[in-house]
This record gives structure tokens, sequence and C-alpha cells, in this order.
């Protein structure tokens, strides 16, 4: 590929800046998820509504015979977009230009965010409704959106009970996972100034009042704003996969639309979607087809919104193009299976992570989205929120090699640190030692130690410090009485070396 | 980063100039091959055989929507007057076979027609008990139905979305076995919904719970 015909030579590709968004938290990963794993209703919370999740996706993928078959499509569709985003980019934009949508870019939150705001405006309203959407999320639109005097209505029923209790949310499906019925019927309660006050916790009468509460608001909204599951880029087509009916009503009864999506969002035909049409309701809410799936394509006349906007945002999805590994985050379909199957996420639940996509593929999406500054950076805590077990990759409809992300952002993290930490003294010392026969020699000596502090449990459970920060979260296995040197002596005497 | 929008220049320049670089300078070694498509396109059952029938059947009843099988057109009427039950007002698309609602005549339901005269707004809509349309193909495996909007019998968008009782007619040579075979009958250009069971949540413990927003009741009459 040519450079030559690129309008700014020096146009590098960027990470998500700092400052606005919901990428990043405010403190590391294990302060956090101590607290986290301190709160009992919460871990109650999650175990169950994961444990319900991973088994009806379990029941429904192994129906169906050519599940791998998909997989590896799947990834492979992915593969090809990424091979060739910016070319698919400017043909869904054409697609969707011929068909009556005006299409934006944004570099990044920011801008994102005030397109969002100024259209709006321009279409005189002073209120949207919303349909769930990770891209609005990461931008913090619904603060931005506020603080341009419009008001935000999330319609889907989890981002309700998230919006209503002044949360954040904790799953990319299910953002409330973490509140039980009991607590959604106080929020209701509090929240809802038209609520029955004799409102119980059964899920069939909360999603009644959520109803109740949000159909005058559909009925009479005049602006909505939505995310997209997939965009095809040879017709223009654009797809919201969804459940409630939430989605459909803000992609049909507004006048106008606002559909905000990352540029990895691009398909490139139709017939891509009888892919991801398969694997993604399965994966997400372990259903064999969501109830409902939307696909629009431009503005119909007398039918749905007569102005249709798409916004293609960048916000660090070049950056993360830009790394040869890492950009397969980008192929991440956004459905949560990997969160439900992660035992780290299963109890430290979505907060812990600080970014709006927590979870396994999360902790590898949000540092490679903002870049990891240098060892302050809470986003390089991420990488280590995993116990590499695999899991994550095995449930990924898509194959994302997640292990192998966590593993290349380990390393990512290292690299960004200015001064050594507790570990990288560790690891050069055990260079002078392990680079040496006879040094190594004599550290071996300094194991028998190890044998007295272990005691009878054979476990060392505290060291002084520095070793204290090592076992203050893990036991350390007492040394074998015999060394290997030692051992190979003893059974292959005069081979030494 | 911090400069005002205008002074920025084009986005979508710098965007597609940013991503033409990351794309190039992180591209892997060895290109990727072409996308492999063994999946199944076709499933266990011809389109609209007794197998795919049943399974169609089986997998909406799934999702707590019901099914109806009538042997010949002529016995839809019937169905959908049994199926509206004492429902006061019915929505129907302009193109729908106006056979349909013969059933329901005798007992002065009144039937609105979009378009004819004028169309239905939202809240001629939110005051109509049920809608009854076609719809544009079945999936079998999935118990999906794709509504079609730019096909007469399916009408606009809104019209099986407000009303809170939803009766589609599906005839059996549209029931076809999975999406793959779906997607190739249908024309991305048309806005399209597929209805898979009547409006669900999850969000509640993860447990499902039927009727949020879109209508409550879902019934299929399966013609054939």
């Amino acid at each position: 590929m040519s450079t030559t015909d690129l309008p700014t030579p020096t146009v590098r590709p960027a990470h998500a800046p700092a400052g606005t968004g919901h990428l990043r938290g405010t403190r590391p990963f294990p302060a956090e998820a101590r607290d986290a794993l301190a709160n009992t209703q919460l871990r109650r919370n999650l175990g169950k509504a994961t444990g319900v999740i991973r088994a009806k996706r379990a029941a429904v993928v192994d129906e169906v015979p050519d599940w791998e078959a998909l997989r590896r499509s799947g990834s492979a569709i992915k593969a090809d977009v990424m091979a060739r985003l910016p070319e698919l980019l400017e043909q869904l934009e054409a697609a969707v230009t011929a068909r009556g949508g005006v299409v934006h870019w944004a570099r990044d939150a920011a801008e994102a965010n005030a397109i969002v705001l100024d259209l709006v405006r321009a279409a005189g309203g002073d209120e949207v409704v919303k349909v769930k959407s990770m891209a609005t999320q990461e931008t913090g639109l619904n603060e931005a959106l506020e603080a341009g005097g419009v008001a935000a209505w999330e319609t889907d029923l989890a981002e309700l009970i998230v919006q209503l209790g002044d949360d954040r949310p904790s799953h990319i499906l299910v953002p409330a996972i973490h509140r039980n019925r009991s607590e959604i019927r106080e929020i209701f309660l509090r929240e809802m100034p038209d609520v029955d006050p004799d409102l119980t916790d059964e899920p069939r009468r909360l999603a009644m009042a959520a109803r109740t509460h949000l159909r005058r608001k559909f009925l009479g909204a005049k602006v909505a704003v939505s995310g997209a599951n997939f965009a095809v880029a040879d017709t223009g087509t654009l797809s919201v996969v969804e459940s409630e009916g939430n989605g459909r009503m803000c992609l049909t009864l507004p006048e106008t639309l606002i559909t905000l999506m990352g540029v990895e969002k691009v398909v490139p035909t139709w017939s891509d979607l009888e892919v991801f049409l398969q694997l993604l309701p399965r994966s997400s809410t372990g259903e064999r087809m969501n109830p409902y799936t939307s696909t629009w394509t431009g503005v119909t006349p007398g039918d749905g919104p007569q102005a249709f906007h798409l916004v293609l945002m960048d916000n660090g999805r070049s950056g993360v193009l830009a790394d040869p590994d890492g950009r397969e985050a980008l192929h991440c379909i956004r459905c949560s299976a990997c969160l439900n199957v992660c035992p780290v996420y299963e109890r430290a639940g979505g907060h812990a992570y600080g970014s709006v996509y927590p979870g396994p593929i999360g902790a590898v999406l949000s540092p490679l989205l903002t870049g990891i500054t240098g060892e302050d950076d809470v986003n390089a805590s991420l990488p280590y929120a995993s116990s590499l077990c695999g899991a994550c990759f095995d449930a990924c409809p898509v194959r994302i090699d997640i292990p192998n992300l966590l593993v290349q952002q380990r390393a990512a993290s290292v690299e960004s640190h200015h001064r050594p930490t507790g570990q990288d003294v560790a690891m050069r010392a055990a260079r002078v030692a392990m680079t040496s026969a006879g040094r190594f020699r004599a550290a071996e000596k300094g194991l028998g130690l190890g044998r007295v502090l272990g005691g009878r449990s054979g476990r060392i459970t505290a060291l002084p410090w520095p070793a204290s920060r090592w076992t203050a979260s893990r036991d350390v296995p007492v040394p074998p009485a015999e060394t290997a040197r030692d051992w190979f002596a003893r059974t292959r005497p005069g081979r030494e070396r | 980063m911090s400069a005002p929008a205008g002074a920025r220049g084009s986005a979508r320049e710098e965007v597609l100039a940013r991503l033409r670089a990351g794309r190039d300078a992180g591209a892997p070694r060895t290109a990727p091959g072409p996308v492999p498509r063994d999946y199944a396109r076709r499933g266990a059952h011809d389109p609209g055989s007794p197998g795919a029938l049943d399974l169609l059947v089986e997998r909406v009843e799934d999702y707590r929507a019901t099914v109806t099988r009538v042997a010949r057109p002529g016995d839809v009427a019937g169905v959908v007057a049994r199926l509206l039950g004492d429902a006061g007002s019915v929505a129907v698309p302009p193109g729908a076979d106006r056979a349909w609602l013969t059933g329901i005549g005798g007992r002065g339901a009144v039937v609105h027609v979009d378009g004819d005269p004028r169309p239905l707004t939202t809240a001629d809509l939110d005051r109509v008990d049920a809608v009854v349309t076609g719809a544009a193909v079945a999936v079998a495996e999935t118990g999906t139905l794709v509504l079609d909007a730019a096909a007469g019998d399916q009408g606009r968008r809104l019209l099986t979305l407000v009303p809170d009782h939803h009766v589609c007619v599906v005839r059996a040579e549209d029931v076809v076995g999975t999406v793959p075979e779906a997607l190739a009958r249908l024309d991305p250009l048309h806005p399209l919904t597929f209805v898979s069971g009547p409006s669900a949540t999850s969000d509640i413990e993860l447990d499902r719970v039927e009727g949020v927003h879109g209508p409550r009741r879902l019934d299929v009459v399966l013609v054939g």
C-alpha cells in the first residue's frame, strides 16, 4: 500500500484521549476487586446470574452442529474487515448517503458527543430516547447531553435500572447484573414518579412498571440515539439486536435517529450477517434468537425516522488496529460470553474493571484503546485480572485469543514502567542468579530455609517485605528437600557439569 | 487533541488516514486467506417441508408464543377470529388479505387499514387492540418470523410494534430451515424486523420475562 495518497502523511494511529468517556476507572483493579469481594450481596447476585446464563448458553450452543465452523467464519470475516477497514467504511458511507442518511466522522469521544449534541439541537429536541449502546457508554454521551441541556432517557430495562439508581453499568449485556430483584424494586419505588406503591419484586411486575414508565416517552419522542451491532458496507444496512422492543420503539417512532458506532462494527456484505446473527444471540442471552432484530438502510419514506445520521467513531480503534496482535480485540461483537465464564469476573464484578468494557475482553480492550501511559495508569492493572484459564477463548463466538492478548498487554504494562517495581527487581535478581551456574548453586543453598518457614503445612503464607507483597494474596509452596541438581548428581554420578 | 473541532481539519480525512496507517502498521505477516464458509447453509429440512413446519411450531412455542396450524387459506379467518377474541379494534396493513378478517365482522370490531383513508398514527395504534399481518419468511431452527416493511401484507414497522397483540399469518412455503436460507430470501434495502417470540427481557437476574415494550402477545397462524 502506497502512502502517497494520504492527505496528511504525518497522521498516526491514535489511542483514545483521556478526559472524556468511561474507558478508565479511578483505582487499580486489585483495590477495586478487594472492595467488591467484601460485598457478599454482590457476589451472590453475580454468582446466581452468571450461573443461569452459562447453563442457557451451553444448551443452545450444543444443539448447533456447525458451531465451530461458524466461529471460524466469524473470526475470518472480522480479520478481513480489519485488513480493509478504511475502504469498507468509505463504501458504507457511500451506501448510507445514497439511501438518504448522513454520515459523520468522529476522531474521539469528545468529538462524537459534540456531533450528537449538535444534531439533537438541530432537530429541535431537548430530550432523546436511547437504545442500549456500548459506544455511547464509552463516550459518556449521557453526561455530555445533560451538560448541553438535553435529557437522555435510557430505555433498556437494565440501563434504566442503572440510570435511575445513579449507578454504573457492570456488564456488557446486562448492565444491572449486580442488582437483584428486591434492590430493583426499591430503586423503582424511589425514582419512578407514577409507580404503583404496591409494586412487588416479581420480575414480571418490575418489567410492567418499566413499560408504563417509558410508554409515553416512546410515543412522544422526537429524537432517538442508538448504537449498532452491525453495519453492512455494500448495502449501507444498519442492525440493532435486542430483546424488549425498546430498540424498535427508538428506531421506528421518532422523527430523527442518530446512530453512534465504533468503526470496527462494519461487515462487508449482507450475507455476513448470516454468521453473526447465529453466533451473537446464542452467545449472549443464551437464546436461539433474540426477540427482536431490526435492520434499516438509510431513510424509508413514510416508514420510521425521516432523518438518519450515522456517526463513525475512531476513539482509539486506529491505535488498536496498529497492534498486530491487539487488533484481534476489535473483532469483539459485545456478546459478553467471556464475562459469564470468567472466574475473576464472576467474583469481582464489572465495576472493578473501571472501564465500561469489563471482564476478559475489557481487560485487554480497555488498555488497548487507551494505551498504557505508565505504572500509575489504572488500566495497566487490568491485564492481570485473569488466571489465564482460557475459558474466555473457548466461549468467544469469534475465537478472540483473549489469553494471548492478556499476556501481550501484561508485557505492555511492564514496558510502560518508568521506575522498577518489586516484580522487576525480583526478575532482575533471578536473571543474576540464573545466568551463572555458580550463582545459581549458591542461591539453591538458601532454599533450605524455606522448608523451615513452611512448617508442617508445606505452605509459606507470610514472608517479610518485600516478598510480603507476593504472600499477601498467595501462598508459596515450600522448596523441595532436594534440588534438581542434587537429584541429578545423586542418580547419575559423574555426569554433573 | 484539545483544539476546537473547527481547528482540527476534516475528521473524515484524519480518521481514514489514521485507519490506513494503523491497518498497514498492524498487518499480519501472512495475509488472511479467503473466509471459510463451511457452515451449514441448509438445515435438515427443506423449505416448506413437514419437518421444517414441525420444527418451527416447536421453536416458536418455546418462546411462549402460540401456533395454530390450518390446512387451507380459507380456514384462516376462523382462527383469527378466535385469537382476536373480544378485541374491539384491529389494525391491518393495506395489502393484508381481507379474507383473514371476515370472521370478526359479526361482532362489530372496527378494522383500521393503514393508509386507507390515511396512514395510522402512533396515537391511533396505541388505541388499537391487535394487529394482523403476514410474514416474509420464517426460520424453523430459531423460531423466527421476519417482517418486511415493504411488503403490503406486513406493513410499516410501527404497525406491529405499538399494538399489544400481534397475529401473524405464515404460509408454509415461506418457512425455511436456517438463518442463511432466510437472509438469502430478504432484501436488505427494505426495513426488516426479525421477531422471535413476544417482547421479553432477561435483565432481572437473567430470568426471561415475556412482555416489555413490544407486543406482549404473539400468535402465529401457520397455513398449509
